[in-house]
């Protein structure tokens, strides 16, 4: 170095500046500086050398009674969506939640799970949650939406927030609870209405409002007209033979979705596919928005909802004119058209066994005279039952969020306490809920985010999250399950029931004790327990320990109810709308915007649109040609004074003369990941359910979505079989190979594949995410072809089922001659002595020559260094039976690797061989209609044997000669669903 | 035509040839060094309290179990928790300087941070459990800890050095009865070790045996 370095301070330290140390450089750089920069660097890289990282060891300062094991510790528990329990165990290790699992024995997930359950881990460790007491400065309330209100909101205590209420409780107590109000969500947690049964005893004048942007209200008033008071209804998929689903969608999103996919492919695995064992049902779904039920029905039709409720106002009048003898195939008196003569004919022949699911979206009128097709049918009982709505409280009837609105405007909420839900995103904009919000003087928030409300409220509380809190929460058949925590709260927040107990008074109790007297009183009168003492308190201990063990309180699932005659609806058809209406949805992904700033969900690919990181104004290919509008436009539409912009996706499988605009996007304040993404859907929507009438106009902007499948054909390759009822594929002749034979006489692990059951929910790419260490890697990679799915779900229009789709998902193969390993110049990738294809990270160089030779094009690379290695809660959340990759290392499906050494070192250690079912992967235990068969090719018993041996079974593209391990079974075509039922149909 | 080069050229090809090999040895020692670092041993290593194997296990007797208890059933051993050492030392040596940190870590309710001696790399999936089951003895791996005032490392823990056992285990295995004993292999383990049940040497040298 000849010349020194400048005094820090001088110009060349500022930023900007340092190329004018040498002014007189026309090009900026000289010999001069260019040594001074390689001086630095040198400098800078000797710095950067370090002694080997000196390694600690924290033992426990006191044992846990546990102790520490391998095996995952499971704790039976529920996730909550929408008020109602999914049932899962919490996968545990060292006491750190890292996985779910479906609890088998929970009626809702029979051991399978959703996406939301899988992704409710990453919500939990989320680094973005609110983690402190924050309260609004006053000069903060009442003033400006802009968002930026949250630099007046200063950090709190909870002790500060209890004594603030406790001075208005006192006040209140005087007036009756005059100006309280408190808003909920749906929920069906029996300990929180207990708590709001005691806030209303306290207080008689208070006011309970629930708001939910996607509550079943049409369902619930369809069957308050039809039978005078609300019900919810159980679906039993399993005994109805012919399914018509009604711009409904049964196998996602709504309550009990998976036991529905579950027991409908139960029934067509156990008919369909076994000749002789009579026909499997029928199913036909006709539908605005198309979702996964359309994508697996028989036969689907797509129609605007107006056309949809015409269809019902025909099913109803010709199912009038043939009820009392459901054999006659006379046609009915009314015209009506063809498709609806051919439905009538498969309802009536179905009779008992027939099903339809309405969807929330049509109108009260429809879910009545839906129901009153049931009663006729004698479905009641049979392939349906009704049962008193899960989410009740006794002697409570909520209000409305207009209604609190309309209180809030005119003055008369003194102190408004919002448990849970974000009402100032997600309430319709018709509403203006923000606005009236801020003229509550007294308002808090509990929310596990500080999201959109927490910004204009006085108070924002920090939630619990459910695997880190005590409460209680029903099935959609009304089975309850206690949700117990798996870890203490990471941070000093509150469960609602914990909050609403404070309301009520009786001071701070803990969720635990909440829960267990709710139970206690419960149980009291019926049971056992009645009576006081020790032995009553045994019982009721013995009892508590048993149903935390099971996951489920037994017997607790709900009664038939008993239904009177459903009442005929008369009424005229209101007028159909003209223009096109606008049908809102939740998001298959974020659903109403709760897991915006959820990464998992985020990256998930939508199920049939293969979008990733975004929603879209989703529209026919004929009405978007009509309106100018094309895949990536941006469009405007307008309703009411309203209006959104958004991207516009023309789906095929789109009815036209509709829009389906999903929700839960454009959210500001919610985190890193969820802020900004998407389009609000909310801002249009107004405060009826009905679909909305808009108009969509071009705005002359693009815009580049993420997408991971760009192709719908199957270029003639064959991918995604299918076959007809009974029929096998042929046989692939057995090729020669250049490849030595390889013997594994120890396992063969291998997979099958059903493409019959799969409904391509995703549970198996989210499992997958969860159990791998799987990095997220935003939409930006995604839309660059860099997505790190393991397992995808690739969608293919099928040909013969009137815009159906076959999913199939694809793994890594485990190719036995595996074109990657040859290409390979380090050796890291190879084939282990199980058949399994397994990539050596501490080998890669990051060639990617391995992923360009792959045939199917599983192997993910590495290109930036997408795992988070930094963020502490994130860094917890990972297995740690696997390894977290680094940049520039290939990874790929390992069939769940860390599953099979557990098993096998316990069965090494235990001294018996692992048996048939020990190892499942991840993507297998998740699967809702257990489409995934996985084990050993050397157990001649073994479940994938027996799949291997079905004659739906192919290998895909078997001409590469690859010989994959991972293979499929072929789709089985409705080939049966355009004909009519036998002898049934009216001419 | 005139020379391209001119006769200084030479000097330099020279220089920079010479740069090279240079480079490559210092690469190499620079490699070199840091393999002995990673796998050094012999060297004990001091700790926040000077706890000798030798005193312990080699005087008084204590089993290895008594504190490392998921040895036999977990993939870590277990390090002894506070109280572990509690249960004698809240009634001996009380006042020891040395086991000032101890009652510290009792008092606070903050673990005691000792240095750990055998790191693998985190893409490395050693089984304790398993290795005992199969009676590779501890004494294979950790060498004599009855004779180590303060605990170092006997073992290079190189990739090498698990395959050479990996290849031909047989040698180093012992009946699960002298699997904790200090004592060098009996003879009689020779008999026992070619009956045990083992993986093939290929399962054994397969890479997802221990990467994944």
């Amino acid at each position: 170095m000849t010349r020194p370095t400048p005094p820090i301070g001088s110009e060349s330290h500022l930023p900007g500046r340092t190329i004018a140390i040498e002014p007189e450089s026309p090009e900026g750089m000289t010999r001069r500086s260019a040594l001074q920069l390689m001086a630095a660097s040198l400098a800078l890289a000797s710095g950067a050398c370090t002694r080997i990282p000196e390694h600690r060891l924290y033992p426990y300062v006191s044992m846990p009674e546990a102790g520490r094991g391998d095996r995952p510790a499971y704790y039976a528990s529920a996730v909550v969506r929408d008020g109602y329990a999914e049932g899962v165990l919490v996968g545990t290790r060292d006491g750190r939640p890292i996985k779910i699992e479906g609890n088998p024995s929970h009626p809702s997930s029979l051991g399978s799970t959703s996406v939301f359950a899988q992704a409710a881990v990453l919500e939990l460790w989320d680094p973005d949650r609110s983690q402190a007491v924050l309260e609004q400065l006053p000069a903060g309330v009442g003033t400006g939406l802009d968002g930026k209100a949250s630099a007046r909101a200063a950090p709190s205590t909870w002790a500060a927030f209890d004594e603030a209420w406790r001075q208005r409780a006192t006040a209140f107590e005087a007036r009756g609870g005059e100006g309280l109000a408190v808003l909920t969500g749906c929920f069906t947690s029996p300990t929180l209405g207990r708590q709001l049964q005691a806030l209303m005893t306290r207080f008689p004048k208070a006011r309970w409002h629930r708001h939910a942007p996607l509550a079943p209200n049409a369902a619930r008033a369809g069957a308050r007209a039809a039978f005078g008071r609300e019900l919810d209804f159980v679906l039993h998929f399993d005994r109805a033979r012919f399914v018509l689903g009604l711009d409904a969608d049964p196998f996602s999103q709504v309550p009990g979705h998976i036991r529905h996919a579950r027991d409908w492919a139960g029934q067509r695995a156990g008919a369909g596919n076994v000749a002789g064992a009579g026909e499997p049902s029928r199913s036909f779904a006709v539908e605005t928005t198309p979702g996964l039920f359309g994508a697996r029905a028989d036969e689907r039709v797509a129609m605007a909802p107006a056309a949809i409720e015409a269809l019902v106002d025909e099913l109803a009048a010709g199912l009038a004119a043939v009820a009392g003898s459901p054999s006659i195939g006379s046609p009915p008196a009314a015209p009506v058209s063809p498709l609806s003569r051919r439905l009538i004919g498969h309802l009536s022949s179905a009779g008992k066994a027939a099903l339809v699911v309405v969807g929330p979206a049509l109108s009260a009128r429809c879910h009545a005279q839906v129901a009153a097709i049931h009663h006729r049918l004698g479905a009641f009982g049979h392939s349906l039952d009704a049962i008193e709505p899960v989410d009740g409280v006794d002697g409570l009837a909520p209000r409305s969020l207009s209604d609190l609105v309309d209180a809030m405007d005119g003055g008369a909420v003194d102190s408004l306490f919002i448990v849970g839900g974000n009402p100032a995103y997600d309430a319709p904009g018709a509403l203006e809920f923000g606005a009236a919000l801020q003229r509550v003087p007294f308002s808090a928030h509990l929310a596990l985010h500080e999201d959109e409300t927490s910004r204009r409220v006085v108070w924002h509380l920090p939630a619990s999250h459910e695997i880190e809190s005590w409460g209680d929460a029903r099935a959609h058949d009304g089975t309850a399950t206690i949700v117990q925590p798996a870890i203490l709260p990471l941070y000093d927040t509150r469960s609602p029931i914990e909050l609403v107990a404070l309301l009520a008074g009786g001071g701070r109790s803990d969720g635990h004790a909440l829960v267990q007297e709710a139970w206690r009183q419960r149980r009291a009168p019926s049971q056992a327990e009645a009576g006081e003492g020790d032995a009553a308190d045994a019982r009721f201990a013995a009892w508590w320990r048993d149903t935390l063990s099971a996951g489920v309180v037994a017997g607790s699932a709900a009664a038939p109810a008993s239904i009177a005659a459903a009442s005929v609806i008369t009424s005229p058809a209101p007028p159909r709308a003209t223009a096109i209406v606008a049908v809102f949805v939740a998001d298959a992904s974020v659903g109403d915007g709760r897991y915006a700033n959820n990464g998992w969900l985020q990256e998930l690919p939508r199920p049939l649109t293969k979008l990733t990181w975004d929603n879209a104004v989703v529209l026919a290919p004929r009405t978007a040609a009509r309106l100018g509008l094309a895949t990536g436009d941006v469009a405007r539409v307008t309703a009411g004074g309203r209006h959104v912009e958004g991207p516009v996706w023309v789906l095929a499988e789109h009815a036209e003369d509709a829009a389906t605009l999903p929700l839960g996007y454009g959210r500001s304040v919610v985190g890193r990941v969820g802020n900004g993404v998407g389009f609000d859907a909310y801002r249009l929507r107004g405060t009826s359910d009905a679909p909305l009438p808009v108009t969509i106009e071009p705005t002359g902007a693009r815009h580049r979505f993420a997408v991971t499948q760009h192709r719908l054909d199957q270029m003639g390759r064959d991918l995604a079989r299918t076959v007809a009822p009974g029929q096998s594929l042929p046989k692939a002749p057995a090729k020669a190979s250049l490849y030595p034979p390889v013997a594994y006489p120890d396992h063969a692990w291998a997979m099958v594949i059903d493409l019959d059951a799969c409904i391509g929910c995703n549970a198996c790419t989210i499992a997958c995410q969860a159990e791998n260490n799987i990095p997220v890697v935003g939409a930006e990679q995604v839309a660059a072809g860099r997505e790190m799915h393991w397992i995808r779900v690739d969608r293919y229009p099928a040909d013969e089922a009137g815009g159906g789709s076959i999913f199939q998902p694809v793994p890594c193969m485990h190719c036995e001659d595996a074109p990657c390993e040859v290409v390979c110049p380090v050796g890291a990738t190879v084939h282990d002595s199980e058949g399994l294809n397994v990539q050596v990270y501490n080998r890669c160089v990051g060639t990617r020559f391995c992923s360009n030779n792959c045939p199917y094009k599983v192997r993910r690379f590495n290109f930036l260094q997408y795992a988070d290695e930094t963020t502490e809660t994130l860094k917890a959340m990972h297995n740690p039976d696997v390894t977290v990759r680094q940049v520039g290392v290939m990874e790929k499906c390992t069939y769940c690797l860390q599953r099979l050494s557990r098993a096998r070192l316990h069965a090494e250690k235990a001294g018996a061989p692992i048996a048939d079912g020990d190892v499942l992967t991840a993507c297998q235990s998740a699967c809702p209609t257990l489409a995934i068969h996985f084990g050993d090719l050397n157990d001649a018993a073994s479940d994938v044997v027996r799949a291997k041996r079905s004659p739906r079974h192919y290998a895909m593209l078997d001409e590469l000669n690859t010989r994959p391990r991972t293979t499929y079974l072929a789709r089985v075509a409705g080939a049966a669903s355009n004909a009519a039922p036998p002898g049934k149909e009216p001419t | 035509m005139p020379q391209v080069f001119d006769r200084r050229a030479n000097l330099a090809v020279k220089v920079a040839m010479l740069a090279i090999v240079l480079a490559l040895v210092a690469g190499a020692l620079v490699w070199g060094a840091t393999l002995r670092e990673f796998s050094a041993t012999g060297e004990p290593q001091s700790q926040p309290i000077p706890f000798s194997h030798k005193h312990h296990v080699g005087d008084v007797g204590i089993d290895c179990r008594y504190c490392h208890t998921t040895v036999e059933t977990a993939a870590f051993p277990g390090m002894p928790s506070t109280h572990t050492c509690l249960t004698c030392h809240s009634q001996l040596y009380l006042d020891a300087p040395a086991l000032a940190p101890l009652h510290r870590s009792a008092t606070a309710g903050t673990p005691i941070a000792w240095r750990q001696l055998h790191k693998l790399p985190d893409f490395v999936y050693f089984d304790h459990s398993i290795h005992i089951t199969k009676g590779v003895a501890c004494v294979e791996c950790h060498g004599r800890v009855d004779q180590m005032p303060l605990e170092w490392r006997s073992a290079p823990l190189l990739m090498q050095w698990c395959l050479d056992c990996h290849r031909d285990p047989r040698p180093h295995l012992r009946p699960p009865a002298e699997v904790f004993s200090m004592t060098p292999k009996p003879p009689v383990a020779d008999g026992w070790a070619r009956s045990v049940s083992l993986q093939s040497i290929r399962r054994m040298t397969d890479c997802s045996t221990c990467h994944r």
